[in-house]
């Protein structure tokens, strides 16, 4: 019954897979780093600061990830000749290019999600911190944070796992993941609901523990007001 | 303006802020000089790549008709999967066990395998099963995949919008002895839509975002096709990037605003009892855009509004 699976080496089922968590993983570090920076802005004094986090984050979001994915390949490569240092292995480019197009894009749920979690800390808890003589370093790191850090746990989780699902959009510009897999099978084979059970089954095995163990963690981890 | 983070400031940060402020000015101006040397010695900035933006060929023939395409599947998915969503949703708060589990594992499944999967996947079974025509199978595929993803986000929509509602709807109902399904009818339900209105109306961003896909992956011809067949004409890539990107957020603006002004209206109201689902609480524009998202059991957050 799965025997046509083992025909398929160009991916291989279990490495369509495997380049699916590659692409969660890698832009998920990369959607962290520069969503908190752009969190940063967000929330900065400098009014500048926070109207350029308010136009990236606005812009960003309201384009279809499919836009931003096949843009990189059809604009940045094609047009742009950024290669992404892949010394032309176009596997390689096809791959780093949707890892910058993830990062563009998730960043900015990323920040929303940071800066949700700064907006759930009372502004009562940082008067009092500053009352009693802390800088703002130790404002910032011995009271917001910590409160902020556990109340956005949630918010995080929900964005790692539309991220997971969303790496399927890589697809479009050719890398070898696991939707691109299942196109390519469900065409050849006879086995059309086999093929899609087998495939949503690897995908509720990747988001579901996840959602539910961070799901736990955030309630157990947050703050009771 | 002082927050959570900084006091109002004083002389030092005042003169802190001025610095980072110029600073921050010359690195935008570095980053917007870069990218007009990038679009420059590409030559795109060439009049004649944009020029078509300005004759009406170009929206008649490419994008008009794929932008038409969009919000047809857009509103057709919207429509289907209401009502399907709506019925999850009230099962899952069934007071049975055998109703409440199976939908809860429906919702679950469909919430957590990505929408290209959900089309590939219908594409492939209509192109089996159905005798109809390639436009129609595309737009079919393209519809069953959003409506089977979007009816297990809404149904989670529906649950939170009943829950929100405040516990003496349901307890004055049971006292004056409706039963149980007339009070999910003519009570629950109708002050329920109100509630969860602006969520829903975001959602169809969400939609809107994946439709995207179904022209990419099965040939389905909405904007982002149009701008395919555009750019073969015109030889355009870049610039019809740009005016498809630009069209995508200027329709999604027109949505979201329209969701904040009614979550602002429906705060205000007198009427209804202040529960509000923000419209960004359900994989909304905020959580998670593109194909939504969710975490299994963490459910939604709803506001209440003080009283």
């Amino acid at each position: 019954m799965f025997d046509f699976l083992s025909s398929y080496n160009n991916p291989t089922f279990l490495g369509a897979f495997w380049m699916t968590v590659k692409l969660t993983v890698f832009s998920a570090i990369g959607s962290l780093v520069w969503g908190t920076l752009l969190a940063a802005m967000r929330v900065s004094p400098v009014p500048l600061m926070r109207g350029f986090g308010t136009v990236y984050v606005n812009v960003v979001r309201n384009i279809p990830l499919t836009v931003i994915i096949v843009f990189t390949s059809l604009g940045l490569a094609d047009i742009f000749r950024v290669t992404m240092g892949a010394g032309g292995d176009v596997k390689l480019q096809a791959f780093r290019l949707a890892l910058l197009g993830f990062v563009a894009y998730t960043a900015a749920f990323v920040c929303e999600a940071l800066r949700s979690g700064i907006n759930t800390v009372p502004v009562g808890q940082a008067e009092a911190a500053r009352a009693i003589g802390l800088s703002f370093a130790q404002v910032l790191g011995l009271i917001v944070l910590p409160q902020a850090f556990r109340a956005v746990i949630g918010p995080l989780a929900n964005v790692l796992i539309a991220l997971t699902k969303n790496t399927t959009v890589a697809a479009a510009i050719g890398v070898m993941e696991a939707a691109y897999l299942m196109k390519g099978m469900i065409e050849k084979e006879a086995q059309t609901l086999l093929i899609g059970a087998i495939f949503a089954f690897g995908f509720v095995v990747l988001t579901l523990p996840t959602g539910l163990f961070l799901g736990w963690l955030s309630k157990r981890l947050a703050v009771k007001r | 303006m002082s927050s959570v983070l900084y006091d109002a400031p004083g002389p030092r940060a005042k003169r802190r802020n001025v610095i980072l402020t110029v600073t921050f000015v010359a690195l935008l101006a570095l980053l917007l000089w870069w990218l007009w040397r990038a679009l420059e010695s590409r030559n795109q900035l060439e009049w004649k790549l944009w020029e078509p933006f300005f004759t009406s060929q170009a929206w008649t023939t490419y994008l008009l008709p794929g932008l038409a395409n969009t919000l047809k599947a857009m509103g057709l998915s919207m429509v289907i999967a209401l009502p399907l969503g709506a019925l999850f949703g009230i099962a899952r708060l069934s007071d049975h066990l055998w109703v409440r589990i199976p939908a809860g594992a429906v919702v679950e499944f469909f919430r957590a395998i990505p929408v290209l999967l959900l089309m590939l996947f219908a594409n492939e079974v209509i192109a089996r099963s159905m005798d109809v025509t390639t436009e129609q199978r595309q737009l079919y595929a393209v519809v069953a995949g959003l409506v089977l993803y979007n009816a297990s986000v809404l149904a989670e929509v529906v649950r939170a919008g009943i829950l929100a509602l405040p516990k003496g709807q349901t307890e004055a109902a049971q006292a004056i002895g409706l039963r149980k399904g007339q009070t999910m009818s003519s009570i629950l339900l109708p002050q329920a839509v109100t509630v969860m209105l602006p969520a829903i109306v975001s959602q169809l961003v969400v939609i809107v975002k994946d439709t995207a896909l179904g022209g990419v992956m099965i040939g389905f011809t909405e904007l982002l096709s149009g701008r395919a067949t555009l750019a073969a004409v015109y030889a355009n890539p870049v610039p019809s990037f740009v005016v498809v990107a630009i069209i995508y957020i200027i329709l999604n603006f027109i949505i979201t605003s329209f969701a904040g002004w009614l979550e602002q209206r429906l705060r205000r109201g007198k009427k209804s009892t202040g529960a509000v689902i923000p419209a960004a609480a359900v994989g909304g524009t905020t959580a998670t855009g593109g194909e939504g998202g969710g975490v299994p059991g963490l459910g939604t957050f709803i506001d209440k509004k003080d009283t």
